[in-house]
């Protein structure tokens, strides 16, 4: 580590492009994000002249703890279920034929070419009391006829998996394809069983994969706004839709930035809490590591 | 058949092909045992089946009188050295020993004892807490045989364990290996391609081809007694003479009509009788080069020849030999100082001499391409 703390004149040189590109489309935006947030709201929908900590008091609005709470366990359950869906799906990928695997691969990605928005709706329509998930699970007697699927948090959680997913499996497939399956082997050559073999040494092999999954759908989904939007109804909202009624609604754009400002810092918590976790093996984390 | 661990009538396919063809093999306790051959000729995957990587498609592998053909890797004591060594990257020495013992659920204070005692044996106390992407080649292979060792398996399985190794480390750790068996006395199987390993570590050898064993035997037997002309120029270098039987000479030899050569004296073991046709395999340094011509002895061969290349390789010299239309490979030890002789030049008239009982006959059908050496 000590060997990077002094960059050379010409590295600097060399990097100072990207690090110009950084501040000036990412550090200086979310900056001013976070200045809003002291300025006045004025009636035109625009910023007022002055500081003022009107909109941090608004962060005690009665409704936002909730709001807030079902954001972050909306996120942390979405994240889970899709990192739990990629291990097994990015182990059988690795273990796959060659010519398997690009095929698989290529299912992986195939959503992505349809958008995004199109998709959720389609969700929308499958979901819909008339739609074809309810009328199948209706016939099939799994669901009573009144159950309604959407316009809840559970109808966010399904959508946001499945549009997820491949944010989860891509990472974690390439560290799974870089695994050496032979270390499987080694393990049931000592006597390990299938299941000890794949938690102890697979596991392990590819938590870097697992670390980068994890950040790749949490962060997202923390500030996603158009999935609780479309499927999610009142008792889905997340405060990424929170920070858009603000916006398009109370035409408050303070209020909306000391939202998103704390949306920022919820998001900064697990990636400093990945970096400090992946600096803490010895190595430092490199830039194209980072989603 | 009451071997140790017993392969009984073993054959794999992989579609159409086979990879291990109908091979019987029984193995003693505590036996060195190498399989031999050439890359593709199936030892590594009978070493797989033995290991429980690969089921036999036919036949039966017998450890200590229990049948152990379908059981899982995991439930047979049998323990693997691979050839990457497949050290886990994400534990340290101790760890990647202590692998075996914790899978079996044995106490901390077992586990502490048993791995220290591996440490000893493959004398790498002070790096215990190294990972393995900090060790070096050699202190791989060793970890790697002791997280083997370690479990106290039956038999320890060695999959090319010296072939990342270069020439000076491969050496050392082959006596390392020799020593290691010694002290824990139990069996070894050892694949690999290079002879002179096989050679040097082994009680017995098999030397496989294309799926089939062509020969079981000693180092002694294989070197000297090779049975087929593939086993003869696998191990070591050889000279094969193609000629026809004319007659019995004696109890035990034969004379030789040999094209371009006077006749040939030979043992004859396998009581070839006149008139068959066989290739007479003589080794490289049971040949004596001398300027002067030996004097006559009997059931000793002498032809004339001209010197074509010398290469000096330290420890002994390889002259080319031209005789007639053919070129005899030849190599002398250097008992004294090299220069106090005057050496033999190129294109110097030589005469090349060998016992009879240094030759051995093999039936035609055995020689694969010998003609052009």
């Amino acid at each position: 580590m000590s060997g990077r703390t002094r960059a050379s004149g010409a590295e600097l040189a060399a990097t100072a492009p990207s690090f110009l590109w950084l501040a000036l489309f990412f550090v200086v935006p979310t900056l001013l994000v976070f200045a809003v947030a002291f300025r006045p709201s004025d009636p035109y929908g625009g910023i007022g002249a002055g500081w003022t900590l009107e909109s941090l008091r608004a962060l005690g609005n009665p409704s936002y703890p909730a709001i807030i709470w079902r954001t972050v366990w909306v996120s942390v359950v979405a994240t889970v279920l899709c990192v739990a869906l990629a291990i097994p799906t990015a182990y059988a990928m690795a273990r796959a034929p060659v010519r398997w695997r690009r095929t698989i691969l290529l299912l992986v990605v195939i959503p992505f070419w349809t958008s995004f928005l199109v998709r959720v709706f389609a969700w929308k329509t499958l979901l819909h009391p008339d739609g074809l998930v309810k009328s199948l699970l209706v016939a099939l007697g799994l669901v009573q006829p009144e159950t309604t699927l959407l316009y809840n948090v559970g109808a966010v959680l399904l959508v946001t998996v499945h549009t997820d997913l491949p944010f989860a499996i891509l990472p974690i497939y390439a560290a799974a394809e870089k695994f050496d399956l032979r270390l499987l082997e080694a393990a049931r050559d000592l006597g390990a069983g299938s299941w000890y073999a794949f938690r102890r040494v697979f596991l392990p092999g590819i938590s870097r994969g697992i670390q980068n999954g994890v950040l790749m759908v949490l962060i997202p989904v923390l500030g996603s706004y158009v999935v609780p939007d479309i499927v999610g109804g009142p008792s889905g909202e997340m405060l990424g839709g929170t920070i858009a009624q603000r916006v398009f609604v109370d035409r408050n754009l303070p209020n909306a930035a000391g939202l998103a400002a704390l949306l920022a810092l919820a998001v900064l918590l697990p990636l400093i809490g990945a970096l400090w976790l992946q600096t803490r093996r010895g190595r430092p984390l490199r830039m194209e590591e980072l989603p | 058949m009451d071997g140790f661990l017993r392969i009984e009538g073993v054959t794999k396919r992989y579609g159409d092909k086979v990879a291990v063809d109908d091979v019987t093999l029984s193995i003693e306790r505590g036996e060195f045992f190498a399989l031999l051959g050439p890359s593709g000729c199936g030892k590594t995957t009978l070493l797989r089946m033995i290991a429980g990587f690969e089921r036999p498609d036919a036949g039966r592998i017998v450890l200590d009188g229990e049948d152990i053909k379908s059981l899982p890797p995991n439930r047979r004591k049998v323990n693997t050295v691979f050839q990457n060594y497949a050290l886990f990257p994400h534990l340290d020495v101790f760890e990647n020993i202590a692998f075996g013992l914790r899978v079996a659920r044995r106490p901390q204070r077992e586990i502490d004892e048993e791995v220290e005692a591996m440490l000893e044996l493959i004398r790498m106390k002070e790096e215990r807490r190294r990972k393995p992407d900090q060790l070096s080649g050699g202190q791989r292979q060793r970890v790697a045989v002791a997280r083997a060792l370690v479990n106290k398996p039956r038999v320890l399985l060695l999959d090319e364990p010296l072939a990342a190794l270069d020439l000076k480390l491969r050496q050392h750790m082959l006596m390392e290996l020799d020593l290691i068996h010694d002290r824990v006395g139990i069996t070894f199987i050892y694949v690999t391609h290079d002879q002179n390993e096989a050679m040097s570590l082994s009680d017995r050898i098999a030397v496989m081809q294309e799926g089939r064993i062509s020969q079981l035997g000693s180092p002694v037997e294989i070197y000297e007694a090779p049975r087929s002309g593939f086993v003869a120029s696998f191990i070591g270098d050889a000279n094969f003479l193609e000629g026809r039987v004319l007659a019995e000479a004696g109890p035990e030899h034969c004379r030789l009509g040999v094209p371009g050569l006077p006749d040939v004296i030979c043992y004859n073991d396998k009581r070839i009788s006149p008139g068959e046709a066989v290739s007479l395999l003589v080794r490289p340094e049971k040949l004596r080069i001398s300027r002067e011509r030996p004097d006559e002895a009997p059931l000793v061969n002498v032809v004339p020849g001209t010197v074509e290349d010398v290469i000096y390789l330290g420890s002994h010299t390889r002259y080319r030999v031209r005789v007639g239309e053919r070129r005899f490979s030849v190599e002398q030890q250097h008992g004294r100082f090299f220069l106090d002789e005057k050496p033999i030049r190129w294109e110097e008239p030589v005469w090349l001499a060998w016992h009879a009982d240094d030759g051995t006959m093999l039936e035609l059908a055995d020689v694969p391409e010998a003609r052009g050496r």
